[in-house]
């Protein structure tokens, strides 16, 4: 039967190519690209700010990741109550924002700083990392706090980032099983990625530290600490510096 | 105006239409599993279709209403009783303070709504009223319902008082009373005991084997015990996928039929996760999330192909008949104060 309506277009957003395809009856998919690439990155970027800032009647929201936007559309409303096709519709709205974003988002130049507390009992596993890499609980902890990340996106729990940007030295595997329960907070290596749970939850993730920060508080202005697009840095910090900062 | 919970049943919570617009951060939308039954039951008693109200799980809850009110139940058939006497569906109640409501049997369906004129008047988190318990998220107090808690209600619209001066124009001589009309069956639709979901293809379909995609489509599939409003763990034929490219995450929602390694899918729901990798097979209709989220663990369910075009013509169909309805009851409501 109907195979996937995918439509090829060229993007002002860095003039790479995208491809629309459809997520279902209310959602269009945006893919820039097959793998993570900073350009890739700057293009999702670009048609997500874009399209906060020029909205289509009945756009929903959008999620960015590592090489799609997904735009959700509510088909009622973008086919103004069934005068059009929704899916070619919003691709047609699509397909002119597309050309008219700019080849790149504004900058946002902060980079936010993440305190981080590393080994003892808030990095239980810094040892064990240290152990697999070959280099010394000191070195991770200088690795790890070297590099400017990229957030490429927040999914899994809310508030949590995947990062781009470990230093390959560092790449650890999951642990063999799994802990019932991560503290909020914990930074964590798994493989070549690295992370910071947002909420308590069970996971496998090496843990080498803890940050006092809360990345997700549901009751602020600004829910999630962090958000696609920004840089971060890790800051080590001593055990004192955690406990005020905790309080 | 409130209602008080004498006994909480399997699971009962706050949900409304969901919490769109954060899903960038992470956060999942929720809300209503079966939103149709929600929206009718809003409209029902005058609300907005996006207030807040119960979603009762199989096993239904004892409650007392403390205050006069107008109500309407929709979705499942729990067997729900008024004092005692069995309660019809899909209609505008009205009770008299003190009135309990109360259920027995699940009769047909999982899931069963409360709308009460007003809507329940939770806090919003995050612009919803819905609960996600994972998160301890909105509702009330981010989880599900406990014997004691006593629920507080907004003052009904103008439209939720006219519908009740329509419903019980004297006082009640009895503890409650319902309307002999219901908006019908297209709106309010019987939950089937082997449903037949129709879905669309999904991003990855074309990875997975010729009869892997054969086999979505003829062979039934059972819900499993691992059923929750996340999703339903499906067992059946086995779905292999030719090509293995390593897959980046990417935005799941409800009604995505993904497949892990292991070969056996899952269909997510109103509490899925915000993205995923594993690869999307299909995509459920939105005008059949109400028959997914009305099937229940054990039962068996089939998939049944159909094209984007005609996913969207019956969406549209459905805010139609829902508009049509929404019009009908406000002409309705001006007739009897003619």
């Amino acid at each position: 039967m109907a195979s996937l309506p995918v439509k090829t277009v060229v993007s002002g957003a860095g003039r790479l190519a995208a491809q629309l395809f459809p997520l279902g009856d209310a959602a269009v998919v945006v893919q820039f690209g097959e793998s993570i690439s900073p350009a890739i990155h700057l293009a999702i970027q670009s048609l997500n700010t874009y399209l906060a800032q020029q909205p289509f009647v009945g756009l929903r929201e959008c999620v960015p990741a590592f090489t799609t936007l997904t735009v959700y559309y509510d088909p009622w409303l973008v086919s103004e109550q069934g005068q059009y096709l929704p899916y070619e519709r919003v691709c047609e709205l699509l397909q002119q924002r597309l050309l008219a974003a700019p080849a790149a988002p504004p900058t946002t130049a902060v980079t936010v700083e993440i305190p981080v507390c590393y080994g003892g009992d808030l990095g239980p596993d810094l040892e064990a990392v240290a152990r697999h890499t070959g280099l010394t609980p000191a070195e991770v902890i200088a690795y790890h706090s070297a590099p400017k990340y990229l957030v490429h996106m927040i999914g899994f729990a809310p508030g949590f980032p995947y990062l781009g940007g470990l230093d390959a030295r560092l790449a650890t595997p999951r642990r063999a099983g799994p802990r019932a329960l991560v503290p909020a907070g914990a930074v964590g290596i798994a493989g070549l990625q690295t992370g910071i749970y947002s909420l308590p939850t069970p996971g496998g993730w090496q843990l080498i530290g803890r940050t006092p920060l809360r990345l997700f508080d549901p009751a602020a202005a600004a829910p999630s600490l962090l958000h696609a697009g920004q840089h971060l840095r890790f800051v080590p910090i001593g055990e004192a510096e955690f406990k005020r900062l905790s309080v | 105006m409130s209602l008080s919970i004498i006994r909480p049943g399997l699971l009962t919570t706050v949900q409304d239409l969901g919490r769109p617009g954060y899903q960038h951060l992470g956060v999942v939308v929720s809300g209503a599993m079966d939103t149709l039954a929600l929206r009718v039951a809003n409209l029902l008693v005058g609300n907005n279709e996006d207030a807040a109200g119960l979603e009762i799980t199989l096993l239904g809850p004892t409650l007392r209403f403390e205050t006069d009110h107008l109500l309407a139940l929709t979705g499942a058939n729990l067997s729900p009783t008024l004092d005692g006497q069995p309660a019809p569906m899909h209609r505008p109640i009205a009770v008299r303070a003190g009135t309990v409501l109360a259920f027995g049997a699940a009769r047909a369906g999982c899931r069963t709504y409360l709308a009460v004129a007003g809507g329940l008047a939770v806090p919003l988190v995050l612009g919803s009223r819905a609960t996600y318990l994972r998160a301890a998220l909105g509702g009330w107090h981010g989880r599900a319902l406990q014997a004691g808690d006593e629920l507080p209600v907004f003052e009904p619209t103008a439209m939720g008082r006219q519908l009740r001066q329509a419903v019980a124009p004297a006082s009640l001589a009895a503890s409650w009373v319902a309307t002999r009309w219901t908006p019908g069956s297209a709106l309010c639709p019987l939950p089937y005991a082997q449903p037949l979901i129709r879905a669309v293809r999904g991003p990855e379909y074309g990875q997975f084997a010729e009869a892997s995609q054969r086999a979505f489509w003829r062979e039934p599939f059972t819900i499993t015990p691992a059923a929750d409003r996340m999703g339903y763990r499906l067992s059946g034929p086995a779905l292999e996928r030719v090509t293995t490219p390593e897959l980046l995450s990417s935005a799941v929602t409800f009604g995505t039929v993904q497949v892990p390694p292991g070969g056996q899918p899952i269909v997510l729901l109103a509490d899925a996760q915000t993205t995923g990798g594993y690869p999307r097979l299909a995509q459920v209709i939105t005008a059949d999330f109400p028959a997914l989220a009305q099937a229940r663990p054990g039962q068996q369910l089939r998939f049944q192909e159909v094209s984007l075009a005609e996913a969207q013509a019956l969406y549209l169909a459905q805010e139609r008949r829902l508009w049509a309805f929404q019009k009908a009851l406000a002409t309705h409501v001006s007739l009897a104060y003619l």
